[in-house]
């Protein structure tokens, strides 16, 4: 009789569970979010690979184990349910942690699990063991003294060998407490370690929350917060520079000098408004010149918008031709790998084939396509609608002919084709003419430029040999200058500026521009003010000095905060 | 007690149709005075159980200073002892708010230590100037009196900043101080519903509620009402100053009030001490204008008040132009130690935008001389005011000083110089209505609040008359937002920053002034005067027809089109700009110094137009490029920080926020995020945190919300699931 009421009661128990379970989940699991940054969506993910197994792993448990220690792990998630209400979950006090580097990839050495608040010394504490110190004490870490020691769960068993750092606020990234677990970097060790933080009492952290709370506690602002998520995601070196530097403030301190020279203008003109008689008339000269260098300040900070875009996105080229130009062995060339295969048979690339090349740190994909022809060879024909579509879907076409067979009258027709598919989208896709195996005949380059000034549709034209790597880095120049890169140094070590700032800095060009025109209307010095203002307001908005909605709904966007 | 709410004045819109827009979508338009009607409920203010006791100690006070028999005469006169408001004080401030209250309807009473003063200009007799006179057209526009007064007692007027932009442009009117006073009385004294007493008034007497019951006089008297406005200027433990030597007054040859501080701080108000000061008058006889620039008035001139009635145009009087020379500055710079402030014995705080002459000299060394100007005080008067010259020197140095500059080289001294130390109550104790943070029904308004100026005086009186008016009668109190109108610039400040020096009012502290203009002060605040009873139905129809004619105007001149001829060649040749054939007047008068008088010199202007109403249609369309976008950004600003902060929010518990801002914050206790961010000390980045918390808290609210119903939900689940385990449990078993 009493065993028999047992089961019954288990299975009750069970049910209520497992919908908090779900709940959870949903509750953790950020909505889709188109414009989601890659920041939240490497978190989003690492929570649901943390979640899903977990009520995969109660079903196992309830059948295999028995009831008793079935009822032990339901009761636990009972109290969680019962117990832990949303307030509590949000409370400003609370401890979280997360494992903050990447999961499932194939694993690292070494991984870390982060735990930022006022108890994360006394959570670590109580998963931590120094190896010089007895169990029974507390853990009192000097801040940025790494410890070696253990981690054990509740029931004291080791889960793995770690380093602890603490950083003890405020000199930490979240100006909290915070302690930094170094553990081997499979998944597995890292999955366990974090349980057994948040057994300890940790809270899991919602996706961009460390980040959120040094935005919060000050210690970044809102241009470097934003940041820290492309740092995350930068997908070359020189878009990890980028996004450094914004965090370091280069671009804040930019927009904050701006922002000074916009106010300090303004006083000096209002207070000529209120106080004529005791203040030196204005000099307008000096005036002008301080507005026309704002000017180009913003200026150039907006082309860095252009830049930033193609760090985050990258180009693709379509490197298209007739058959047997030598496309694939461009290709290889510029990619420095075989990844295309190359044969002396026309139509031998039948699909198209991707490789990578950075430029100047900018990410390209090159696109090596068939050759277009009209052909009868049903793959071969896929092949060629499939270039079509690569080319109108690039960001640049290379258009590749030989020097050896010269301009051919198939070459005007398949010119015709790509202007054709060019118009019908609309947009202006830059074409680059590269005259290759120019190797197999030198005089081309001088006869070239009367054959082709009746093609001024390309943009650029370079003669290149993909057997000698000749002109590569001609075509490389030529890509800058045709995406409008030409300007940044080498090195591309520079900040960036995303969609918002953007939209900021543009208000802000528009408003000088009417202050100037103001100006050379003689309108009344009064008017000067309000554009004066405008550009300020604009300004103040991208380090998120003057608050409006936008920037709140932004805050709330990327940090999934208050759930 | 009835308790009342904030009624907020948003500017969501301007011209005609705001104020209706505004009253039909507030809750409160169905409570709304009729101006026809205007009744106030005279209800009992104490509960009868406490008015007795409370005239029975009256009654003893008074017993126990004479001898016997008094209660005989406590049934005469004592109905006249309770009003609806106790003005006190009889400046710029209590007049405004005497007779606004008392225009309203209330039972008022006017208190001031001399009926001879009323209305006193014991500085500058001038109204207006930058920014100030945008608060007089104003306070006009809401019905008050300052710019009506200051229209008829004008000795000489002037707009100044004429080029510089019409939302800078600020009419400046010299006065005659003496029928300026007169004026203000005479009206005071005719106003119904208004009485005048001489009192010194010592104590405010307070309800069971920390609420206000009246007020008490230095001879023990008792006034009763349920709504006291305190307008103390000058005088409250005023003292004033020549060089070294000192004495208690409010004014030269007035004394001060006293006791009033104490019973104020022992109510737990904090006060603080600000000085200012008045330079001295020479004897108009004794001057030799003949080498001086003399600035005489404008041909045309220019009104304060919108009510043409006052529009009666008089002779104009001559100011000139002198300035310090370098003989000024040697005698300032040998005696700096005879001043209060460069000899140390003077600590309160004054304006700096009103210098004394040796706040100049020591803090603009580079410049050589500075301006002085010299300015009649009336037509009957000999005095002469001596502006930009105000010193704390001793009397003795005052004459030889004087006699440094041009043309004064033999004049006679009048008065002397002096400077005057008084009382404040840092503002931040009042709420925007200007109602005290603390006592219920106590107002307070100008110098006591920190400011400086007749105009800023008169602009916080006529708002706390407003509302002193309103809480007697149980309505709701009216705050004017900050975008809504210099006005309201000004309270926002007062009661926001926490303000250490006398506050003048400044073009450059409103930050939307193309859309707080002195020619829309009407469209932006008659409406609302009408709606609660202040501008009559003369006043009402007059604006409507005015409002009609302008709209009318904009009307002819979008259609209106001309192709060639005078007009076009002319307009080209003005503005360098070709003119395209058939172009609109209103294309025509947007382009660059092109002006509206051009169309009436070619017979394109509309006669029945005043020159007020041509001159509100020309900044509508010239500027309405610009006028927009600052709406826009208005409208950015106003969505935002017009979010109200709780009551209840504790900011120390909000450890997002700096150590300073926790203190500042729970000191003032903004209303709005837009107060808050005004407030000194708080920084872009408690702002910031702050808006995070408020947003938290409200998705924490509809988290919680979404929890308790799936909580519920559950509960419901598990009644239902509970026969199938019984069930269950009888198989099993």
């Amino acid at each position: 009789m009493l065993r028999a009421s047992e089961k019954p009661n288990a299975v009750m128990a069970h049910l209520p569970a497992l919908r908090v379970l779900l709940r959870h989940i949903n509750c953790l699991i950020p909505p889709p979010r188109t414009s989601m940054p890659a920041l939240c969506t490497i978190r989003a993910t690492c929570h649901f690979l943390l979640l899903s197994p977990k009520p995969r792993k109660l079903h196992a448990t309830a059948t295999s184990k028995g009831p008793e220690n079935h009822a032990l792990l339901l009761n636990r998630d009972e109290r969680v349910a019962r117990n832990v209400t949303p307030s509590d979950v949000v409370e400003k006090g609370s401890t979280i942690a997360a494992i903050v580097t990447s999961l499932g990839g194939p694993p690292a050495a070494v991984g870390i699990v982060r735990l930022s608040g006022p108890s994360a010394v006394s959570v670590a504490g109580r998963v931590f063991r120094p190896a010089k110190r007895s169990k029974n004490n507390d853990w009192k870490p000097t801040s940025h003294v790494v410890e070696y020691g253990v981690v054990l769960d509740s029931e004291g068993n080791v889960i793995d060998e770690v380093l602890a750092v603490p950083m003890l606020a405020p000199k930490s990234y979240t100006r909290e407490d915070v302690v930094e677990i170094q553990c081997h970097g499979s998944e597995v060790c890292l999955r366990r370690v974090l349980r057994t933080c948040l057994e300890a009492g940790a809270t899991l952290a919602q996706p961009g929350e460390f980040t959120l709370r040094a935005f919060l506690n000050g210690r970044l602002d809102l241009s470097q917060a934003e940041n820290v998520g492309r740092l995350i995601t930068a997908k070359s070196v020189a878009a990890a520079d980028a996004a450094l530097a914004g965090i370091q403030g280069g671009f804040s301190s930019l927009v904050r000098s701006l922002r000074m020279q916009c106010i300090e203008l303004l006083t000096e003109i209002e207070a000529r408004l209120d106080f004529e008689d005791e203040m030196p008339p204005l000099d307008l000269n000096i005036i002008m010149d301080k507005i026309h260098s704002m000017s180009q300040d913003v200026e150039s900070a907006l082309e860095a918008e252009n830049y930033d875009r193609l760090l985050q996105s990258g180009l693709q080229i379509a490197i298209v031709g007739r058959p047997n130009v030598g496309k694939s062995s461009l290709l290889n060339a510029w990619s420095k790998s075989e990844r295309a295969i190359v044969t002396e048979i026309a139509g031998t690339t039948r699909d198209v084939i991707e490789a990578s090349v950075s430029v100047n740190g900018i990410p390209i994909t090159l696109l090596d396509t068939a050759g277009i022809r009209d052909t009868d060879d049903v793959v071969e024909k896929i092949g060629v609608e499939r270039s079509e579509a690569v080319a109108r879907g690039a960001d640049l076409i290379i258009m590749t002919v030989s020097a050896v067979e010269g301009w051919t009258s198939e070459d005007t027709k398949l010119l015709e084709r790509i202007q054709s598919a060019k118009s019908s989208t609309g947009s202006l896709i830059p074409v680059i003419l590269a005259v290759n195996k120019i190797d197999c005949n030198p005089r081309a380059e001088t006869d070239w430029d009367r054959g082709c000034q009746s093609h001024d549709i390309f943009s650029k034209r370079v003669f290149t040999c993909a057997v000698t790597g000749q002109g590569l880095q001609d075509l490389e120049r030529a890509v800058l200058e045709l995406v409008g890169l030409d300007a940044i140094p080498s090195g591309g070590r520079q900040w960036t500026v995303n969609q918002r700032q953007c939209e900021q800095l543009v208000r802000t060009k528009e408003a000088l521009e009417r202050l100037q025109s103001s100006i050379k209307e003689e309108l009344p010095l009064d008017f000067w003010t309000i554009d004066l203002r405008d550009a300020a307001l604009s300004l103040g908005q991208i380090s998120g000095e003057d608050i409006s909605e936008e920037v709140l709904s932004n805050i709330f966007g990327k940090f999934c905060i208050g759930k | 007690m009835a308790t009342t709410t904030l009624f907020t004045l948003h500017l969501c819109r301007f011209g005609q149709s705001f104020s209706k827009k505004l009253f039909s979508t507030s809750p409160s338009s169905d409570t709304l005075l009729n101006p026809h009607h205007v009744t106030f409920h005279h209800k009992l203010r104490r509960p009868n159980s406490s008015s007795v006791p409370a005239f029975f100690r009256r009654f003893s006070a008074v017993a126990a200073a004479s001898t016997s028999g008094e209660a005989n005469y406590d049934g005469i006169g004592t109905a006249d002892e309770k009003y609806d408001v106790i003005v006190v004080g009889g400046g710029h401030a209590g007049c405004e708010a005497a007779l606004a209250s008392a225009r309203l309807g209330a039972r008022t009473l006017l208190l001031t230590l001399n009926i001879d003063r009323i209305a006193w200009q014991p500085c500058n007799p001038a109204v207006g100037g930058p920014a100030k006179s945008q608060l007089v057209h104003e306070v006009d526009a809401l019905g008050g009196e300052i710019g009506k007064i200051a229209d008829r007692c004008y000795l000489q007027k002037r707009v100044l900043n004429v080029s510089r932009g019409p939302a800078v442009r600020a009419l400046r009117a010299q006065t005659d101080k003496r029928e300026y006073a007169m004026q203000m009385k005479s009206v005071v004294e005719s106003t119904p519903n208004l009485s005048i007493r001489e009192a010194m008034v010592t104590d405010i007497l307070l309800g069971k509620n920390d609420n206000v019951e009246g007020v008490c006089t230095f001879f023990g008297m008792k006034f009763y009402a349920p709504s006291v406005v305190l307008t103390t200027g000058t005088f409250m433990s005023g003292k004033i100053w020549v060089g070294r030597t000192s004495m208690p007054a409010g004014r030269a040859g007035e004394s001060a009030s006293h006791g009033l501080t104490e019973n104020l701080q022992r109510l737990g108000f904090e006060t603080d001490r600000l000085k200012t000061g008045t330079p001295a008058r020479v004897d108009i006889r004794t001057v030799d204008f003949s080498g001086l620039e003399p600035q005489h008035g404008d041909k045309e001139v220019s009104w304060f008040s919108f009510d043409p009635d006052v529009h009666i145009e008089r002779e104009q009087m001559c100011c000139y132009l002198t300035r310090t020379t370098g003989r000024t500055h040697q005698i300032i710079r040998d005696n700096l130690h005879e001043t209060p402030t460069y000899g140390g014995w003077v600590e309160a705080k004054g304006p700096r935008y009103c210098p004394s002459i040796e706040d100049k000299i020591v803090r603009f060394q580079d410049k050589e001389s500075h301006q002085i100007f010299l300015e009649p005080e009336g037509r009957s008067v000999p005095e002469l005011y001596v502006q930009g010259f105000s010193t704390g020197l001793p009397e003795r140095l005052q004459l030889p000083l004087l006699r440094t500059l041009p043309g004064l080289e033999n004049c006679s001294m009048l008065r002397p110089a002096y400077a005057v130390e008084y009382d404040y109550l840092p503002a931040h104790q009042c709420a925007r209505s200007l109602m005290t943070k603390k006592i219920q029904g106590l107002f307070f308004s100008g110098q006591i609040n920190g400011t400086t100026g007749y105009e800023e005086a008169a602009a916080q009186g006529i708002i706390s008359g407003i509302n002193a008016a309103r809480y007697a009668d149980g309505k709701q109190l009216i705050v004017l937002e900050r975008e809504s109108s210099y006005i309201g610039t000004l309270i926002d400040d007062l009661v926001t920053k926490d303000l250490r020096e006398p506050y003048r009012m400044l073009t450059s502290r409103s930050e939307h002034r193309l859309l707080l203009r002195s020619d829309n002060a009407d469209s932006r605040l008659t409406p609302l005067a009408h709606e609660i009873g202040l501008i009559d139905d003369r006043r009402w129809k007059l604006y409507q027809e005015k409002q009609a004619r302008i709209s009318e105007e904009k009307k002819r001149l979008r259609s209106v089109r001309i192709s060639g001829g005078d007009l076009a060649a002319e307009v080209s040749r003005v503005s360098g700009q070709p003119v395209r054939d058939s172009s609109t007047l209103e294309s025509l008068l947007k382009k660059p110094h092109m002006q509206y008088g051009i169309l009436d010199e070619h017979g394109f202007g509309n006669i029945e137009l005043s020159r007020i109403e041509k001159e509100c249609v020309e900044i509508d369309i010239k500027y309405e490029g610009f006028i927009l976008r600052q709406q826009s950004q208005l409208q950015q600003m106003v969505t935002q920080q017009h979010r109200q902060l709780p009551e209840d929010l504790d900011y120390h518990m909000i450890t997002t926020l700096s150590i300073e801002a926790r203190e500042k914050l729970s000191k003032v206790r903004p209303q709005t995020i837009g107060q808050a961010s005004r407030v000194g000390g708080v920084s872009p980045a408690d702002i910031t945190a702050l808006l995070i918390v408020l947003e938290a808290n409200r998705r924490k609210a509809q988290e919680q919300s979404r929890y308790k119903i799936m909580n519920a939900m559950r509960a419901k689940a598990l009644e239902e699931e509970v026969p199938e385990v019984s069930c269950t449990e009888t198989v099993s078993s």
